[in-house]
Order: C-alpha cells, then sequence, then structure tokens
C-alpha cells in the first residue's frame, strides 16, 4: 500500500468506529426525546455526532468536489458523491430521518475505490514483474575491475561481464566463457538455452551458471529487451472498440443521469402537486439521490482497461507479444489463418530426412559419411545438412583430388575410391543407371562409390514440431479456415499441407503474389471475421502488415519482423497462435461479462430506484459492488496457463 | 516529436480526463494517457519548445483531475 492508499484506510477505520460506537450510544441514551422546550437538542446532537465520521471518510470527496467546480468540471464522481450524501443528510435533517444512510454511502465509495486502486497496483505490479527483463546496469572490465555502468552508456563492440544470476544487458556475442541461460522472461520457455563462445546472445534473459564475457552488437535502446518493454508499454496506447465505447459512454452516460436525478426529483412532484396531491418532496429527492449513487462509471470505466491490461500481461507472459488492444479484440474473432510455410510450419532449414543405400552391403552412415566426405569443403546448404547428418569431424586426410562439377555435383577421392555426389545429371553424366523420378519432396543427392550406384540421400525441409497439433487446435477453436502459403514447388506444399491437415495450399508464389493472396482471402470471409497472417517475419513484413493480423512468430531479435508485426510469437512453436486465440478470447470474454453485467446492474437499479423499490443500500451496492465484483473478474484475464 | 512522461493518476476515468485535457492544450498534437501503465504520450507541434507546452499540459490536467501528477 503506498502513503495515500494507508491514508485511505485510515479513514475508514475512523470512520467505522466513530459510527459504530454513534449506533452503540444510541442504545443508551434516547436522543430524540431530548428536547428543550421547542429545540430538538437531541436531534441536533446527533446531527454533530454523524458529522465526525461523515467528515472523515468523506472530507476528500468535499474538498475535490468543490475544486471541480470552480473547475466547471462538475460531473465527476467527486461532486456525484457530494451532492448525494450532503442531499441524504439534508433530506433526513428535514424529515427526521437517520443520517446512517449518508454516511455509509460516503463510506463504501471510499472502500471501493480503495479497494479498486489496490487491486489496480496489484495487477500493475504483476504485469510489470512478469515482464521484468529491464537491466538496471551493465558491469564493464576496466584495470581488472568489475565496474557497473548504465547500459546506455555502453557503445557498441563493448565487451561486457555478465556474471550468474545477473541479466544480459544488452545483445551481443559471447567472446568467452560457457554457460546456459535462462529465457523464461522473454520466450515463456522453461528450458535453459546452452550458450558458449561465438553464440549470439540477446538481452533480457539470466545467465545461470557461467560467468560470460559479451562483446556488444548493438545500443542498448536497440537491444532486444528495451524494445520489448517499449512494445508492451504502447501496447495499453493502442486502445480497443470496447475501451473506445466505454469512454464515450461514460462521457454521456453520467450527465444524463444526472439530469434524470434532477427530473426525477422535480417533475414527479411538481405534477403530483398540480393534480392535487401530496408533492412529497422527500421521497423524490431521496430516489434522486439513489440515482446519483448509482450513476458513478467507475465500475465500467476501470474494469474494461484492466481486463484488457491483464489479458495482454498474461499473454506475455507465455511468450505472446500482443502490440496492443485492438489487435487482442482481432485475435478472439479470428476466422482464417494463413501460414507461411517456410520458417513457420517448417524449421527452414535442411536435413537428411532419408537415407536409401542401393548397395545392400553399404549402411546408411557409409553412404552419409562418403557424400559428406566428397562435400567437405561445399558451403552450399545442401552440403551442410550433409556435414551435419555426418555429425564427426571429418578427417581431411581421407579425402583427395576434389573437384566440383558445376551444375552437376562433385567427385572426389575418399580413402582412394572414386566417390560421385551430386543430382541425376551427374549420374547420367558418367553413365549409371539410377531410379529416376523418386516421387520424392526434397532435394535428392545421389551417390556413387568406385563407378557403381550407391544410394540416394534425401534432403528437405523439416516440418516443426508440434506444427500439425497447431493446425488441429486452430481448427478446434472453431477457425473456419487454415491455408498455407509458399514459394515452394506445388509437390512439396501438397506434401506438406497434408502431413499437417490444411486443406487450402498455394504453391510458387512470389513474395507479392501471397499479399494478393491474402487480399482474396479478405474479401471471401465475412466481415465479423478477421484474417490472420502468420510468418517468420523474413520478406513478409507486406503481408504482415496488410492482414488484419499480423503474427511474426521467432522473431526474437529481428528487428523487421518486431516492427512489421501486430503480434509477436517470443519462440517459433506454432502452437502458440491457438494459444493467443484463446487468451485473446477470454479476455474478450470478460470484457463482455463486465460490460453487460455493470450496465445491466445499474439499470436495473436505476429503474428500481426511480419507482422507489430501490433504497440507497442498493445503490451503493450498484456502484461500488458492481465495481469490486467486475475488478476481480478483470483480473482473471491475467491467468492464462491452463488455456 | 513524441515524448512520454510518467504520470500518477488514481482512477481510469480521471486518466480518460487528462487525456482530454491534454489534448486541447495549444501546442500538443495529440495525447495518449495509459492508466495501466501510468504513461503518458505526448505528440507536439511541429517546432514546438515541449518543456512550455508541458507544463500548460499540467495545468490543464490539474484543472480537470486536482489529484494528477505528470513528472515532466
Amino acid at each position: 500500500m503506498n502513503k495515500k492508499q494507508k491514508k485511505a484506510l485510515r479513514n475508514i477505520i475512523i470512520a467505522i468506529v466513530l459510527l459504530a460506537a454513534i449506533k452503540l450510544s444510541e442504545r443508551f441514551i434516547a436522543y430524540e426525546e431530548l428536547i428543550n422546550g421547542s429545540f430538538p437538542t437531541g436531534r441536533v446532537i446527533l446531527f454533530f455526532l454523524y458529522m465526525i465520521p461523515y467528515l472523515a471518510v468523506g472530507y476528500e470527496i468535499l474538498r475535490k468536489a468543490l475544486k471541480g467546480i470552480k473547475n466547471r468540471q462538475v460531473f465527476d464522481e467527486n461532486f456525484l458523491m457530494a451532492v448525494a450524501t450532503l442531499g441524504a443528510i439534508a433530506v433526513a435533517l428535514i424529515y427526521n430521518g437517520d443520517y446512517t444512510e449518508a454516511v455509509a454511502v460516503m463510506l463504501f465509495y471510499q472502500i471501493g475505490e480503495l479497494f479498486q486502486s489496490i487491486a489496480v497496483g496489484k495487477s500493475r505490479k504483476n504485469i510489470s514483474d512478469l515482464m521484468d527483463i529491464r537491466p538496471d546496469y551493465a558491469n564493464i572490465e576496466r584495470d581488472g575491475k568489475l565496474e557497473q555502468v548504465d547500459p546506455d552508456e555502453v557503445e557498441i563492440g563493448s565487451v561486457i561481464v555478465v556474471r550468474p544470476g545477473e541479466k544480459i544487458p544488452i545483445d551481443g556475442v559471447v567472446v568467452e566463457g560457457v554457460s546456459s541461460l535462462n529465457t523464461a522472461a522473454l520466450t515463456g520457455e522453461s528450458v535453459p538455452l546452452d550458450v558458449s563462445e561465438t553464440d549470439n546472445v540477446i538481452s533480457g534473459c539470466v545467465n545461470i551458471s557461467g560467468v560470460l564475457k559479451i562483446q556488444t552488437t548493438k545500443e542498448f535502446g536497440e537491444s532486444t529487451a528495451s524494445k520489448v518493454l517499449d512494445l508492451v508499454e504502447n501496447a495499453a496506447s493502442r486502445k480497443s472498440k470496447s475501451e473506445n465505447f466505454i469512454s464515450k459512454f461514460a462521457k454521456y452516460y453520467t450527465p444524463v443521469v444526472c439530469y434524470s436525478a434532477l427530473a426525477l426529483a422535480i417533475l414527479p412532484p411538481v405534477i403530483l402537486l398540480i393534480t392535487g396531491n401530496d408533492a412529497n418532496f422527500g421521497q423524490w429527492i431521496y430516489r434522486a439521490l439513489t440515482f446519483l449513487v448509482i450513476s458513478c462509471p467507475c465500475a465500467l470505466v476501470i474494469s474494461i482497461p484492466l481486463s484488457f491490461f491483464a489479458g495482454l500481461g498474461g499473454a506475455s507472459e507465455a511468450g505472446i507479444l500482443i502490440k496492443g488492444s485492438n489487435y487482442l479484440e482481432a485475435l478472439a474473432s479470428t476466422g482464417y489463418v494463413v501460414f507461411d510455410k517456410t520458417g513457420t510450419l517448417t524449421k527452414g532449414v535442411f536435413e537428411v530426412c532419408e537415407t536409401v543405400p542401393a548397395d545392400p552391403e553399404m549402411t546408411k552412415e557409409q553412404l552419409v559419411e562418403y557424400a559428406a566426405m566428397a562435400e567437405m569443403d561445399s558451403n552450399h546448404p545442401i552440403s551442410l545438412s550433409l556435414k551435419k547428418a555426418y555429425a564427426k569431424e571429418i578427417d581431411r586426410d581421407r579425402v583427395n583430388d576434389v573437384t566440383e562439377i558445376s551444375g552437376h555435383g562433385i567427385s572426389a577421392l575418399v580413402d582412394g575410391k572414386r566417390v560421385l555426389a551430386g543430382n541425376i545429371k551427374l549420374m547420367r553424366k558418367f553413365g549409371l543407371n539410377v531410379p529416376e523420378d523418386l516421387k520424392e519432396t526434397g532435394t535428392v543427392v545421389y551417390v556413387a562409390v568406385d563407378d557403381r550406384f550407391a544410394g540416394y540421400i534425401i534432403i528437405s525441409d523439416v516440418v516443426k514440431e508440434g506444427a500439425k497439433e497447431a493446425i488441429s487446435l486452430l481448427h478446434n477453436d472453431g477457425v473456419s479456415g487454415t491455408v498455407m502459403l509458399t514459394g515452394d514447388s506445388d509437390r512439396v506444399a501438397k506434401k506438406v499441407a497434408g502431413l499437417l491437415g490444411i486443406k487450402e495450399v498455394y504453391s510458387e508464389l512470389l513474395p507479392a503474389d501471397k499479399v494478393t493472396k491474402v487480399e482474396e482471402i479478405l474479401k471471401k470471409k465475412n466481415s465479423a471475421q478477421k484474417v490472420a497472417f502468420v510468418g517468420d517475419g523474413i520478406n513478409d513484413a507486406p503481408v504482415l502488415s496488410r492482414a488484419d493480423i499480423g503474427i511474426a512468430m521467432g522473431a526474437l531479435g529481428s528487428d523487421a519482423a518486431i516492427e512489421a508485426a501486430d503480434i509477436v510469437l517470443m519462440d517459433d512453436d506454432p502452437r502458440k497462435i491457438s494459444k493467443a486465440i484463446r487468451i485473446a478470447r477470454k479476455c474478450m470474454r470478460i470484457v463482455y461479462e463486465n460490460t453487460i453485467f455493470a450496465i445491466g446492474v445499474k439499470i436495473i437499479c436505476l429503474i428500481l430506484g426511480a419507482v422507489g423499490i430501490a433504497n440507497m443500500w442498493v445503490a451503493i451496492f450498484a456502484d461500488v459492488g458492481v465495481m469490486v465484483i467486475a475488478v476481480i473478474n478483470a483480473i482473471r484475464a491475467l491467468f492464462v496457463k491452463k488455456l | 516529436m513524441k515524448k512520454k512522461y510518467d504520470i500518477e493518476v488514481d482512477c481510469a476515468n480521471c486518466a480518460n480526463k487528462m487525456e482530454e485535457a491534454a489534448k486541447k492544450t495549444n501546442g500538443v498534437k495529440n495525447a495518449i494517457v495509459n492508466f495501466m501503465a501510468l504513461k503518458m504520450e505526448v505528440e507536439f507541434e511541429e517546432g514546438a519548445d515541449h518543456k512550455s507546452i508541458m507544463k500548460d499540459v499540467l495545468a490543464n490536467c490539474k484543472k480537470v483531475e486536482d489529484d494528477c501528477e505528470i513528472y515532466i
């Protein structure tokens, strides 16, 4: 609790104690009967007694209300509360009523305010703890001593030291040391990441085990941690339709209720008077005052932004950064999810996925070994994947006489044997008989040893773990369509789509065609549905911005993707898309619940108050009770683990 | 030019009012108050002196919500 809250709590306690004491004293002293001649001494004493707790708890409100009037800001909640309670006191004074209600209204209003302030402060702290990636300092070694400096002052290319338990303050490359990093604050991923020399590391990760020396590659302001924090802080500034609706609603609602209250206080009694009945001013004024108490729009005005804030916070805890509550809102009504294939559903790196020896004496390992040896000097992605599959250090002494046959492949002497590794043209060139048209979806590397065909190796992009599940999750979520776009060949595209369960596939597209396709889908869908495009942020910025919702995945460290996308998935797990949609839906459900609940209860209470069924106590519930319930409900949006 | 300021305000409605007041201040092109993050982002008109404008913004905000603060 901060100073203000403590003061408010103190005032509330004082008021409660005093009110209880007065109530207790009324049991022993019959104030009403203390009459001095025609002067009702007892009532005057009672009035002053009740004024003590009233002022204790309401002084601030009265002061603010006066200031408000002075600054011509009439319809604020302080004014409403001041008029309502002072009015109630006046009615009680004139009609010998009870002062308790006036004090209670003020008391509960203050309790509600205090609760709201604590709840908001708590969730603010919760969310900022989640995003606790802001580094406070960087260690720089000077003359053999570590010195803590402001990360802002560290220049690009400086070497910083990060000890175990410290956050990496600036993006860079490890120049010395081995360690594991905890990336949970950034990605939601709990498995530590092992790093050693020459690995790139990003700021915001926590160093777990060893001391790392890191050469910075960016300024602090351009580093991942700063970018992510910026993004999160700006998120709540992009307001959703619901939030705009609420602030518009609040703008008109309060004055409307105030004028209705005024009308309620004047019109019925005047009409009654004209028609010759008893005007009963006290009763109508009392009803008008309950109107004023109900009229405070706090429940709505606080709970809707709080729900969004909690939703955004919960999402960022799960490694999903959403750039604004408007995108959270759009995400909840996602109708189509369009995927870019490479890097999104597939890993985007070539891997050996099948090895088929033709010679029964040749093992798979041997086949890969020969191919890797022959390709040892090449940096082509295919050669790299072969060397990766071989996984051992290549003994260069075993390989001689390497010649590259351009457009065909490589010829080399491995252990004295002539090895050919390349495409089908290479085999034909050497007059070797090989199986054609393998109906495989990938690059085929044929291998021949000593002029005999030895087998082939298939290298292709592999589907990501969880990609299939991601698609079926989306279908379970009721998304009407999943679409895959790719620049790859039709054959590969169809195979991947079939494997994943995607029905709509468009292949052999240029980057510009992808925009056209997304536009076609935008035209096709119905207006309530939104189209999300998921890409890896490489070459797809135009599509990301064209779709209703641009989702970049695995984009950590890629500035362009963070710029262009509306939602950034910190790791590259495609299942997070479904999770993001669920978080958004939960959040929107809470927003609707709160809107309908708060407006509904208020309208019902207003009607009941107008016909005289609802008294001041009901009005207090309609104001404070609804607000407390709405705030508690809003905080639920923060809990997204089980979604 | 855009600048971001820390603010202090108690209720969400008051934050909305501060936003309105800041927007109406001379020299301010646009203002966004983020109640949850307690930040105010102000976009100034070209070539305006942001320091003196922020004084006006604060004064205007104080008029609508006495209990607010902007850390200029």
